[in-house]
């Protein structure tokens, strides 16, 4: 790990050689009123003045609907074409924050328990990651609460703290970071000693993990799961915006005599999700489906994945149509 | 190595078509490249996604014994979208194949011991696999005992696996259908499974129950073998959940922290009691 400075206009430079270099460029970018990572070309392009964007990045490494083969019918006989790594472009992912960055690691946890995931893989392979630390956050964020903090470097390839000469502290934390560095090296400058806690938004921890996930343990059959989904419209909001969630449907798209299995994003929180053909549903009401979701994340996935399955992003807060605040049910589950 | 892509299916061609009941087919299946034939193994209890291409993927058991080379079976009913594009093949078809996924049951701990095979309607599939591992391996195991029932006599599936069971001197095979579910040249007997299985009281002393069949029978048939005697490691049962992957990712099967497709499907009743029963 290297810490480095780099100033306002070494960033524009540093940027265009990123673009320049043929790598498809993602970053926050704002559409009426609505951040989300986009492809950009130009620094003028990326979004400034927001807490989150709507998206996780999950899609950059796990894409909302994925070929994963495709397949002919020829004479009675199947012809398969596998997906293919090298159809993935090489990606920059800028401006992402600290809560998606770490959100990597529990969807690979999820990828490749057990059997590795081809696609997947190919994507995290191909994919670097220039992470922003935080300045700004809102009654939503939590990352203190899980593992995480305003500077945390998991996941990120290079984190960028933005100081008020419009310069920033650079510190290059992997080898693909220094391959992104040494597109434009002579714009890093030798650090300048600057802290980078004093740039961070101070965000207290909100609940204590430890305390919650032995609380969880006791509370499969707890009133509170029914308590607190009542008002769940059970539409896969959160999920959706999740940089974590990774649960997923495998449909077909079939048209004469050419077809694709392709894999797209579900959500735990649909009734149909686990529902049996016979009409069997082991998870018939929604206070089944709010608990599924807590204990996987917050039970299960620390368990068997050593990972919690949770950024503290607040996304599912602020997407949530009924205001299901998980901060809030966390936080009343710990005190129980 | 490039790494493998688990969701790309081996792809197989349908040998033989029997059909087992109204809607209830068995296919048998075979590797079309032999280089995959050769390398694929499987152990009885695992199961598979089949797919019509077409249509999508379906979860069931591999209802061959892996004791029989050459070819794996499948047992389904034509219910869903995948069933009966899978049900319109025919012999011949090419159709998909990926596995073999899940845990297995522990024969080989069962070895010197008494089988108690129990099982109702479509859940024979998932038995069959262990039932003719166990003939076909006869001198490992002591009494085999086959308590076999459906709604009707026409729902009954394997029905000439059945005659050939029940003529063997080294099994005991035991057949049942539903009250209303006879007919007049049925010569088995008229009950539901579990109180067929309180009426022939099989012993408990060495003896292992493999316990399959819909929820119901299921939980009416754990305290008849509690009153019989048998303790709950030497109760085992399969169970099935809505599945997509197979191999722990889709997030389908848990039941509690536990995955079916990865840490089952096959389960003693000592690890039953661990998990909870609502989410199967």
């Amino acid at each position: 790990m290297e810490t480095k400075y780099i100033n306002k206009s070494g960033i524009e430079q540093w940027f265009n050689a990123i673009v320049s270099s043929g790598k498809r460029v993602f970053a926050p970018v704002n559409s009426r009123g609505q951040v989300d990572f986009k492809p950009v070309k130009k620094l003028s392009e990326v979004a400034d003045e927001y807490i989150q964007t709507t998206q996780s990045i999950k899609a950059s490494v796990y894409p909302k609907a994925e070929v994963l083969f495709s397949y002919e019918k020829v004479n009675g006989k199947v012809n398969l074409t596998d997906f293919d790594p090298e159809s993935v472009a090489e990606t920059v992912l800028w401006k992402v924050h600290p809560c998606d960055a770490a959100g990597f690691k529990p969807l690979s946890a999820i990828f490749n328990w057990d059997t590795a995931d081809k696609l997947h893989n190919a994507h995290l392979v191909k994919t670097s990651v220039i992470s922003f630390s935080c300045a700004a956050a809102d009654e939503s964020c939590f990352c203190t609460s899980v593992n995480g903090s305003p500077g945390n470097t998991a996941g990120s390839d290079i984190q960028l703290t933005m100081l008020p000469d419009g310069g920033a502290i650079a510190e290059i934390l992997t080898f693909k970071g220094e391959t992104l560095v040494a597109l434009m090296p002579n714009v890093f400058e030798a650090d300048k000693g600057e802290k980078k806690e004093k740039y961070l938004v101070d965000l207290p921890t909100r609940f204590n993990l430890e305390e919650v996930n032995a609380k969880l343990n006791k509370a499969f059959n707890s009133t509170v799961w029914k308590e607190q989904s009542e008002r769940c419209l059970g539409c896969g909001a959160c999920a959706f915006v999740c940089p974590t969630c990774a649960c997923f449907d495998i449909q077909e798209d079939a048209h004469g005599s050419k077809g694709r299995r392709i894999r797209c994003w579900d959500a735990c929180g649909f009734a149909m999700f686990t529902l049996h053909t016979s009409g069997h549903n082991p998870r018939e009401h929604q206070s089944q489906r709010w608990r599924q979701r807590i204990l996987h994340k917050f039970s299960y996935m620390p368990e068997r994945l050593s990972v919690v399955g949770c950024t503290g992003c607040g996304r599912c807060s602020r997407a949530c149509p009924v205001d299901m605040n998980i901060l809030e049910h966390i936080t009343s589950i710990a005190k129980q | 190595m490039s790494e493998q892509n688990t969701y790309l299916p081996y792809l197989m061609t349908i040998e033989k078509v029997i059909k087992e009941a109204p809607g209830v087919k068995t296919y048998r299946l075979k590797f079309q490249d032999e280089a995959e034939a050769e390398a694929f193994e499987f152990k009885a209890g695992q199961f598979g996604e089949y797919s019509a291409f077409d249509e999508g993927e379906s979860t069931f058991c591999i209802a061959s014994s892996p004791t029989r080379k050459g070819y794996i079976e499948c047992t389904f009913r034509d219910t869903g979208r995948v069933t009966s594009g899978l049900a319109s093949l025919e012999e011949g078809s090419t159709m998909g194949f990926r596995g073999p996924y899940g845990n297995v049951f522990p024969m080989e701990e069962w070895k010197g011991k008494n089988l108690l095979f129990i099982a109702g309607g479509i859940a024979l599939p998932p038995m069959r696999c262990v039932i003719w591992n166990a003939l076909d391996l006869r001198e490992n195991f002591k009494d085999i005992t086959i308590v076999y029932g459906a709604k009707t006599v026409n729902d009954l599936v394997y029905k000439s696996e059945l005659k050939e069971w029940s003529d063997r001197p080294d099994v005991k095979m035991v057949t049942t259908v539903d009250p209303g579910g006879e007919n007049a040249d049925w010569k088995g007997e008229i009950g539901f499974v579990p109180t067929i299985v309180d009426k022939v009281a099989p012993s408990a002393e060495n003896t292992i129950a493999i316990v399959c069949g819909p929820p119901i029978m299921i939980k009416f048939t754990f305290p008849v073998l509690e009153k019989l005697g048998f303790k709950d490691d030497q109760i085992y049962t399969t169970l099935e959940n809505r599945m997509k992957c197979g191999v722990g990712k889709c997030g389908r099967c848990n039941v509690g922290k536990l995955y079916i497709c990865k840490d089952g499907p096959v389960f003693s009743k000592e690890e039953l009691n661990l998990i909870p029963a609502e989410e199967y």
